[in-house]
């Protein structure tokens, strides 16, 4: 009945325009333009000459022209500006994107090919044959396996107790309006941006201190590495124990429990997996540093256990002298260079990765 | 903090020998301390060109990081936005050789083209003034690198600081008609300010004292030097130098080289300083919000 009476009244000519949608491009209307512009541009550099490059950037930039003229003629102004932000900002992130994915896969690339057992399993060095008197050179990466897991586990034991313990003080005993805590915390976040370098030159001078000229010992880069994971570790543990509820440590002190047991048997316990991933990530960072341990330990094709005595060789030094200091054989300085960064982000992603799995499936329940 | 009094102490008690020596007779007239008057007019272009470098990183990274940034925080979807967020922070564990070895064999190639249309085209601004380098072992190239190295840490902190934008502030602007953009301009950046600025001095602090990338990739000259695209003339870096030139010094010479380390330390120790300043002023890093909860808490308990 009501369609009959709106049908007996003025009769509209044509489609309503719906209150709604006018004014406004179709729900698409990006993928098109982005289409539209990968296809212009593609054709516009086929005739001038054509690079990938070249045809992401003029799509980007055509993308972002369409997008705005569009709708400008058909939204407004604002609108317009809306949509070409948005267009930016999304560039932007798939531009972050570009390098790691071109630099994870150029080391796999490259380093691929020196992944053999061999490779693990020798250290390098020339090898003389008495009989055909030829040198040959083996490269090899023991030694900078050994010598890296070596001065990285020295370092996280320096710095995991020591940072542990200024986190557990931090929390726990200081007041948070001393000026003791708040100095302290203030300068643990202006250590976290001490550059590697510096970090090394101390541990360098320290040792030619106490040791004498020439010092190099992969226990010096240790100490680096340790002045350099220590803030990363108070931090981390810092934030962790911050998420230990107070009711915990209230219920435990009613009970008449002192604050020490208090501390080790329910706060650290609930806080230990936050804590060990801090931990995992802090390793993986130093792991990479290559700076403080070519300072403080130099670098050397033997094979060395002695954190002690003379120099050590670890991955990151090696894929860094593997291509500044080749050896006779160029090319195959650069391969075991390669290979030494590929089994350097291998341990890095490795660390990462465990690091997350032991914050998920060890997280204190009611957390997360 | 005893450490880091401690790196302080140790490196001026090697510093200073180098400093006062004479450097016009004896060790310091040799090798890459050669023909210089003084510690100063040693120090003076690589200060430079370590500010240079991190310099031009900043301007090509900062923005980028940002939008990053907003782009996780306030346009990404969801669901996707924890897994964006990790591949980022991905980037920030890729150890720093790994990224000199790629800025050689990736960046200084792929450079060359646009480096000889930069100089054709902008020739006549001093920044890309000729002659171009043939291997591209220029600043910019060592500079982009830098870049890709300080996204990270941008990103991840004015990630936290747009993320913790009042929920109240953005709803207000919407109801009033705004669009996103216009949003994030009323409610968000306002709000962020003073933590993207902190941000990027952090960056900048990281991009101080950043070694291995620059040290492979650019080819040096201790100057004062502006032009990006040429092989002569690239102000050296700081840290780039003590890396390149530590093994084949004598001890007075690495005095020397511990001394610019000094410098350094004084540089980013400062950038650094002003950074956390202004974050912990503002009191929106998450690390103090919570030290405030915590409090009421206590307070109200």
């Amino acid at each position: 009945m009501t369609a009959t009476a709106i049908s007996n009244g003025r009769r509209p000519r044509g489609p309503i325009p719906n209150a709604l949608t006018s004014g406004q491009l179709p729900r698409r209307v990006e993928l098109y333009t982005l289409i539209g512009a990968l296809a212009v541009s593609a054709a516009v550099l086929g005739m001038l000459g054509f690079s990938i490059v070249g045809w992401l950037v003029l799509s980007a930039a055509l993308y972002l022209v369409g997008i705005g003229v569009l709708s400008t003629v058909v939204e407004n102004r604002r609108k317009a500006t809306d949509r070409v932000v948005r267009g930016f900002v999304t560039i932007a992130f798939l531009l972050a994107l570009i390098p790691l994915i071109s630099t994870l896969v150029t080391v796999a690339g490259h380093g691929w090919a020196s992944m053999t057992w061999q490779f693990l399993t020798q250290s390098s060095g020339t090898v003389f044959d008495a009989t055909t008197l030829k040198v040959t050179v083996v490269e090899g990466a023991l030694q900078a396996v050994v010598g890296t897991l070596i001065i990285t586990g020295i370092a996280a034991v320096i710095s995991i107790p020591i940072g542990i313990l200024a986190a557990i003080y931090l929390v726990e005993y200081a007041q948070p309006r001393q000026w003791m805590a708040r100095t302290v915390t203030f300068l643990v976040d202006v250590m976290t941006g001490i550059p590697s370098i510096v970090a090394g030159l101390f541990a360098f001078s320290l040792f030619t201190l106490i040791v004498g000229p020439k010092a190099f010992s992969g226990f010096s880069a240790s100490v680096a590495l340790a002045v350099l994971m220590i803030p990363i570790v108070v931090r981390s543990t810092e934030e962790m124990l911050k998420l230990v509820s107070l009711d915990l440590r209230e219920a435990s002190y009613a009970l008449g429990v002192s604050k020490f047991a208090t501390i080790t048997k329910i706060v650290l316990p609930t806080a230990i997996a936050g804590i060990v991933t801090g931990v995992m990530l802090a390793v993986s960072r130093v792991i990479g540093e290559t700076a403080p341990i070519f300072m403080a330990a130099s670098f050397t094709n033997n094979f060395n256990s002695n954190p002690f005595n003379g120099p050590m060789q670890t991955l990151p030094v090696m894929a860094y002298t593997g291509y500044k200091f080749p050896t006779t054989d160029i090319a195959a300085s650069y391969q075991s260079a390669w290979g030494a960064a590929l089994l350097l982000v291998l341990l890095v992603v490795i660390f990462n990765l465990a690091a997350r799995l032991i914050a998920r499936f060890f997280a204190p329940k009611g957390m997360r | 903090m005893v450490i880091l009094a401690g790196v302080a102490l140790f490196l001026i008690i090697q510093a200073v020998p180098a400093m006062s020596a004479s450097w016009t007779t004896g060790d310091l007239a040799s090798g890459p301390t050669q023909g210089h008057a003084n510690f100063w007019t040693y120090v003076g272009p690589l200060v430079w060109g370590t500010m240079w470098a991190s310099a031009i990183a900043l301007v090509l990274g900062a923005p980028v990081a940002i939008g990053i940034a907003l782009f996780i925080s306030h346009y990404a979807p969801r669901k996707l936005a924890s897994i964006l967020g990790y591949l980022v922070d991905l980037l920030a564990a890729v150890p720093s050789v790994v990224f000199g070895l790629w800025g050689i064999f990736v960046i200084r190639p792929f450079l060359v083209p646009f480096q000889d249309w930069l100089n054709q085209f902008l020739g006549w601004i001093p920044l890309f003034a000729g002659p171009v380098s043939r291997t591209g072992s220029t600043i910019l190239a060592g500079a982009i690198v830098l870049a890709v190295m300080i996204l990270p840490i941008i990103t991840s902190i004015s990630r936290e600081i747009f993320l913790q934008t009042p929920r109240l502030h953005e709803e207000a602007a919407l109801a009033l008609g705004s669009t996103k953009w216009e949003m994030v301009k009323l409610a968000v950046f306002p709000y962020a300010r003073s933590g993207i600025v902190s941000a990027t001095l952090l960056g900048l602090g990281r991009a101080l004292g950043e070694t291995m990338a620059i040290a492979m990739i650019i080819s040096p000259s201790l100057i004062f030097s502006v032009k990006l695209i040429t092989d002569s003339a690239n102000s050296q870096t700081i840290a780039a130098n003590i890396a390149l030139n530590f093994p084949e010094s004598n001890t007075l010479q690495r005095e020397a080289l511990i001394g610019t380390g000094l410098m350094l330390f004084v540089i980013s120790f400062g950038v650094n300083l002003i950074a956390r300043l202004i974050l912990s002023r503002t009191g929106r890093t998450s690390s103090t919000k919570k030290i405030k909860r915590t409090l009421a808490r206590r307070s109200a308990a």
